[in-house]
């Protein structure tokens, strides 16, 4: 066998087989995000079996972000949960957005923040779903601050267990260490042509990561 | 030993008199039934009082003939009126007298036996094997053996359709779930290891109860997948029950499982992990019951241009393809709305056309930037007709609002936020 086709079947086998730990390569491991700038800010994407962060005020491209990836998953034919603490989530907007409908379950827990850790917990607990996003992006501060850190620990084990890319979406950072990566969203400026509004200009920013800094891209309408 | 009895126009009757002796019994024809007869004699003695015996059952003219094979003793039923008892090893020399075309062969065989002039078993049972084999070919073969009376063969039982049912009459009206459950759980045992023997699972089950002094209660179970497991099946049901619980004390309680073939798939190696079916199921049960029926499913995009209009439906993703499309990475992405629902009432004060100040107790602040406003309208035709005014609104707070304006009402409303 010559040295390209030992090289060949090396890379196939690589690509198709889950290796151990030292010999696994990043990609197999992580999530891309769908967007460059957040990519090169995470080194390749989302960690999958870790709890993400992404948090930032209101119109600050958190839901943009989670669904981009979201649309990352399912375009690789992944099961997805969106747990949605406040029934915010616009299926339109997801389906624009290149999200395969078909391929998520969407759990509207109608404002109780505490019906959505234990969805998110039984979901994930469940097995197989490959990206689950808690969303608590409009969950009042006071109640966001009041999960426990043993719930996101709960929340964390089960994910690792499970090999299932979990992120929360909330105003402040509320895991603490319990998250292995926290993106913080600014919105920078509004842009607008004539009568109609076009984009927002976003800054982010990670956070307990090896390549911390700030990147900007834009979330168009 | 086989017995067989034919009545022609009397079918019905055949099979109720045949099933008094035996649960072996074949309905060859309507009007022919034979019944497995081994092991009768200890109860009717030898061959011609059992003959006496289903003759006296029958209450009509039948014939009736006792041999050691199945076909040996339909031919001779067919045949030869009354009672008939062939001996074993006698049998082609009782049958010859028969017409050959009792044998029922397929029609270029029974043309070509008219033609080389055989007339009864008897004659077909004296040509030469080999030359018979070299004629008419293995089928022809097989008739010859049947003339003989050597044909060997089971018996095909009529099946009836299978039912999967279970009922427990209780000794005193149950109230609580609890005690409830422990029956339930009986029953869906049961069940399922009557669905396991015959190699089956269920994709549905039926739960009704009947209640002390109130109309019965009923609840059914449709799984996406066919099921075996008599765990979920109760948990299922538990949570079922506690979310619409019955009205009253339960009296009676009747399970039916909807009989299917179990699930066989193979899962690629190369795939993407999903859900396990049963799990997944369970699981979204269990949501169910925390957030309620409506809450739990997937969206899907209803076909018109009315805003924030979906439906949801059982989340059952497809399999995976191979060969999914790659990732795509882009340098920026669509802004998203995060909605108002119901869409929050607001005031806002407009100047010359344009919105600058937004008056709600949620949100509230001077509007920064105003774009629009964008008509949206339609179905005029019916009773919940959109006719609106859009704005995107930019607040000195912070954040990015849609609005909308009523144009019947003239309110205006908050709809959503880009995010």
């Amino acid at each position: 066998m010559s040295l390209t086709a030992v090289l060949q079947l090396r890379a196939e086998i690589e690509s198709r087989f889950e290796l151990a730990p030292g010999l696994r390569s990043p990609e197999r491991t992580l999530l891309p995000t769908g967007i460059e700038a957040i990519d090169r800010l995470t080194a390749g994407g989302i960690a999958r079996g870790q709890l993400t962060e992404i948090c930032g005020p209101q119109s600050s491209g958190r839901t943009a972000l989670a669904i981009s990836i979201l649309s990352e998953a399912t375009r690789r034919g992944e099961c997805c949960a969106w747990v949605d603490a406040t029934g915010a989530f616009d299926p339109a907007s997801a389906a624009q957005m290149g999200v395969d409908l078909d391929r998520l379950l969407w759990v509207n827990c109608g404002g109780n923040a505490e019906n959505a850790l234990k969805c998110c917990d039984l979901l994930i607990q469940a097995g197989g779903f490959g990206l689950v996003v808690i969303d608590l992006a409009d969950t009042p501060e006071a109640d966001a601050r009041r999960i426990s850190l043993a719930s996101w620990f709960r929340l964390r084990h089960a994910a690792e267990r499970a090999g299932s890319a979990l992120i929360a979406l909330s105003r402040r950072v509320n895991a603490q260490s319990c998250s292995a990566l926290q993106i913080e969203l600014r919105r920078q400026r509004t842009i607008a042509k004539g009568r109609l509004f076009t984009a927002l200009a976003i800054e982010a920013e990670s956070r307990k990561h090896f390549r911390s800094r700030t990147v900007e891209f834009l979330a168009v309408r | 030993m086989y017995a067989c009895l034919h009545a022609p126009g009397n079918g019905p009757l055949l099979v109720e008199c045949a099933s008094a002796f035996s649960p072996h019994i074949e309905q060859t024809t309507p009007d022919t039934v034979i019944l497995d007869a081994r092991g009768l004699e200890a109860l009717y003695g030898p061959p011609p009082a059992l003959a006496r015996e289903i003759e006296r059952r029958a209450g009509v003219p039948v014939s009736i003939a006792i041999a050691s094979n199945p076909d040996a003793a339909m031919h001779a039923a067919r045949g030869i009126r009354g009672v008939t008892i062939i001996p074993s090893g006698r049998e082609a020399e009782m049958l010859a007298p028969l017409p050959v075309n009792l044998l029922a062969g397929p029609p270029e065989i029974a043309e070509l036996l008219d033609l080389w002039g055989i007339r009864t078993f008897g004659d077909f049972a004296k040509l030469p094997p080999l030359g018979v084999a070299a004629r008419l070919g293995d089928a022809g073969v097989h008739l010859q053996r049947l003339a003989r009376g050597e044909g060997y063969r089971q018996l095909r039982p009529a099946e009836e359709p299978l039912r999967f049912e279970a009922e427990m009459d209780l000794d005193h009206p149950v109230e609580l779930l609890e005690p409830l459950s422990f029956v339930l759980a009986r029953l869906l045992n049961d069940l399922s290891q009557r669905l396991a023997a015959h190699s089956l699972a269920t994709n549905e089950l039926r739960l009704r109860l009947t209640l002390e002094n109130a109309p019965g209660h009923a609840a059914t179970l449709k799984l996406p997948v066919p099921m075996l497991d008599a765990h979920a099946f109760l948990k299922m049901l538990q949570l079922d029950l506690s979310s619409r619980p019955p009205t009253a004390a339960v009296l009676k309680v009747h399970l039916a499982a909807e009989p299917v073939k179990p699930r066989r798939m193979q899962r690629g190696l190369f795939l993407p992990a999903a859900p396990e079916p049963e799990k997944l199921e369970m699981t979204v049960a269990r949501v169910r019951h925390l957030v309620g029926a409506g809450n739990v499913g997937t969206p899907e995009l209803n076909d018109t241009h009315r805003p924030d209009s979906f439906s949801l439906r059982g989340f059952a993703p497809a399999q995976p393809q191979p060969n999914g499309p790659n990732a795509s990475t882009a340098e920026s992405c669509h802004l998203c709305l995060r909605r108002f629902r119901p869409p929050r009432y607001s005031q806002v004060l407009v100047v010359n056309h344009q919105p600058v100040r937004v008056l709600s107790p949620s949100i509230s602040g001077r509007v920064v930037m105003a774009r629009g406003p964008w008509r949206t309208s339609g179905d005029w035709w019916r009773g919940d007709a959109w006719n609106r005014d859009e704005w995107d609104v930019a607040l000195e707070t912070g954040g990015v609002f849609r609005l909308f304006r009523e144009l019947d009402s003239g309110r205006w409303f908050i709809e959503a936020a880009y995010d």
